[in-house]
C-alpha cells in the first residue's frame, strides 16, 4: 500500500518537474526578452501562480472544472497543478540566472563573430547552469513535498495512502513516521547535494561572475 | 452576472469569509513571529555549536525541511490530545516554518566575517553579547527580503490547514461553496479566494522587491 503511494508520488513528481522545467525555461527566457507584451505575459503568469495557494489551484481543477463539465483525473491534476505552480518559481530562478551574466559578455561574443545560438550555447548557458542548479534542486525538493496536496483530493499518493492506512488501522504513529521517512529519503539527498554544491561554488568561484543565490527561490 | 454577484455576496457570506481571512492573517502573523524566534535559536546552535545541541538542531531542520507540511498538520491534529484544533494546526505550521527560517537565518550568519568575533572578544564582549549586539543585527538586516518572502509562503501555507477543518480563509470559502451548484457562482467564489490571497501576497512581494532595489542602489 505504501509502495503504491510512493510510486504514485514519484511519478507525479517526475512529470510535474518536467512540466515545471519546460514552463520555467520558456517563461524565464521570455521575461528577459525585449518585447514588452511577452514580458507582461510572463509577469502575469509568475505573479498569479506565486501569489495564490497551491491548494486553491488544485481544488479549482478538481471541483471548479468538474462543475463546469471538465473532469480531469486526479493524476493529471497532480501533474498539471504542481507543475504549473512550480513552473512560476523555476521561471524566476531561470530569469535570475540569465540576468546575472553581464551584458558585456554578449557584446564581446558578438564582436568575435559568435551567433546567438553559439554564444548562448558556449558562453551564457554553461555559466547559467552552474548558478541555477542549487536553487532548482531546492525547487525540486519543494515540488516533491507539495505533491502531498494530492492527498486532499484522494490522489492515491504517499500521503493519502499513509492517512487512509492510519485511519483504517488506527496506527497513526507508525504510518505517519513511515510516510515521513519515505519523503525524507526522496528529499534529503537532493537537498544535501544542493547545499554541498552551493558551498563548493562559493569556495572556489573562479569565474568573473560573483555568485549570488536567488533569494526568493529559497522558499516556496 | 449581477444576479450571481448578488447571490454570492450576501451579508452572511461576506461576514463568514471576513472571519476566515482574519483567522488566516492572525495565524500567519503569530506563526511567523514565533518561528523567527525558534528559527534563530536553531540557526545559532547549528552554526556555532558543533557538538550535541548543534547536531540536534541540524537533525530537526533537516527533518522538517525534507518532509511535507501536510504530514505535520496531520500528525499534530490527530496525535496531540491537547489544545484546540487551531492551536494544534498552528503548532504544526510553526514547527515547519521554524526549520525553514532557521536555514534563512543561517544564510545570514554565514555572511558575517569571522574577524568580527575576534574583534568583539578583544573588546571584552562575551559570546552572548557578541551575538545580540553585533552579529544578529547585521544578520537580520541582510535577510529581511528572504524573511518577507517566507511570510508570503506562510500565508499561502495556512491554506493547507483546511484539510483538518480549521475555518481559515480557504476553508470558509469551501464551506460557502457547498451551498452553490451553478458554474458561475462556484467560479465566483474561487475568484474571491484567489483574489484574497493574491492581494496580500502580491503587496508583500512588491515590498520585497522595492526593498531589494533600495538596498542594491545603496550598495
Amino acid at each position: 500500500m505504501f509502495g503504491e503511494g510512493f510510486l504514485r508520488t514519484i511519478e507525479v513528481a517526475a512529470l510535474a518537474l518536467i512540466l515545471a522545467l519546460v514552463l520555467g525555461i520558456i517563461f524565464g527566457v521570455i521575461s528577459t526578452s525585449n518585447n514588452k507584451v511577452m514580458r507582461g505575459i510572463a509577469r502575469v503568469y509568475v505573479e498569479f501562480f506565486q501569489n495564490t495557494p497551491l491548494v486553491i489551484q488544485v481544488f479549482f481543477m478538481y471541483n471548479g472544472l468538474a462543475i463546469a463539465g471538465l473532469r480531469l483525473s486526479v493524476f493529471l491534476i497532480g501533474v498539471l497543478g504542481v507543475g504549473i505552480y512550480h513552473g512560476a518559481y523555476v521561471s524566476e530562478v531561470v530569469k535570475t540566472g540569465i540576468t546575472s551574466i553581464p551584458e558585456g559578455q554578449v557584446e564581446a561574443a558578438k564582436s568575435q563573430g559568435f551567433t546567438y545560438i553559439q554564444y548562448m550555447r558556449y558562453i551564457i548557458l554553461p555559466q547559467t547552469v552552474k548558478i541555477v542548479l542549487p536553487p532548482l534542486t531546492n525547487q525540486a525538493v519543494n515540488l516533491i513535498k507539495n505533491t502531498s496536496v494530492l492527498a486532499m483530493i484522494s490522489g492515491f499518493d504517499l500521503m493519502y495512502m499513509a492517512d487512509s492506512w492510519a485511519s483504517s488501522s488506527l496506527d497513526y504513529g507508525p504510518s505517519y513516521v513511515f510516510a515521513g521517512f519515505l519523503y525524507f529519503m526522496l528529499c534529503f539527498p537532493l537537498a544535501t547535494w544542493a547545499r554541498k554544491y552551493e558551498e563548493r561554488l562559493k569556495r572556489n568561484d573562479t569565474t568573473r561572475i560573483p555568485y549570488q543565490p536567488a533569494e526568493e527561490a529559497v522558499t516556496c | 452576472m449581477l444576479e450571481v454577484f448578488k447571490n454570492v455576496f450576501t451579508p452572511s457570506n461576506v461576514e463568514f469569509l471576513a472571519k476566515g481571512m482574519a483567522l488566516t492573517l492572525s495565524l500567519s502573523v503569530s506563526v511567523v513571529l514565533i518561528s523567527i524566534f525558534f528559527g534563530t535559536i536553531l540557526a545559532l546552535l547549528r552554526t556555532y555549536e558543533k557538538r550535541f545541541l548543534g547536531k540536534l538542531a541540524g537533525f530537526y531542520i533537516e527533518m522538517f525541511r525534507n518532509t511535507p507540511l501536510l504530514l505535520w498538520i496531520l500528525v499534530c491534529c490527530f496525535m496531540i490530545p491537547y489544545g484546540t484544533i487551531v492551536i494544534r494546526g498552528g503548532l504544526a505550521l510553526t514547527l515547519y516554518t521554524s526549520a525553514v527560517i532557521a536555514e534563512i537565518v543561517r544564510g545570514g550568519l554565514n555572511s558575517i566575517a569571522e574577524g568580527q568575533f575576534e574583534a568583539a572578544k578583544s573588546q571584552g564582549f562575551t559570546l552572548i553579547q557578541t551575538l545580540i549586539y553585533i552579529v544578529l543585527p547585521q544578520c537580520f538586516k541582510s535577510i529581511v527580503p528572504s524573511l518577507l518572502s517566507q511570510v508570503i509562503t506562510t500565508v499561502k501555507d495556512t491554506s493547507f490547514l483546511q484539510v483538518v477543518a480549521i475555518p481559515e480563509y480557504t476553508r470558509s470559502g469551501f464551506v460557502v461553496m457547498g451551498r452553490y451548484t451553478t458554474t458561475p457562482e462556484v467560479f465566483m467564489i474561487f475568484s474571491v479566494l484567489a483574489v484574497g490571497y493574491f492581494v496580500i501576497c502580491f503587496s508583500l512581494s512588491c515590498v520585497v522587491r522595492s526593498y531589494q532595489k533600495r538596498t542594491q542602489i545603496a550598495r
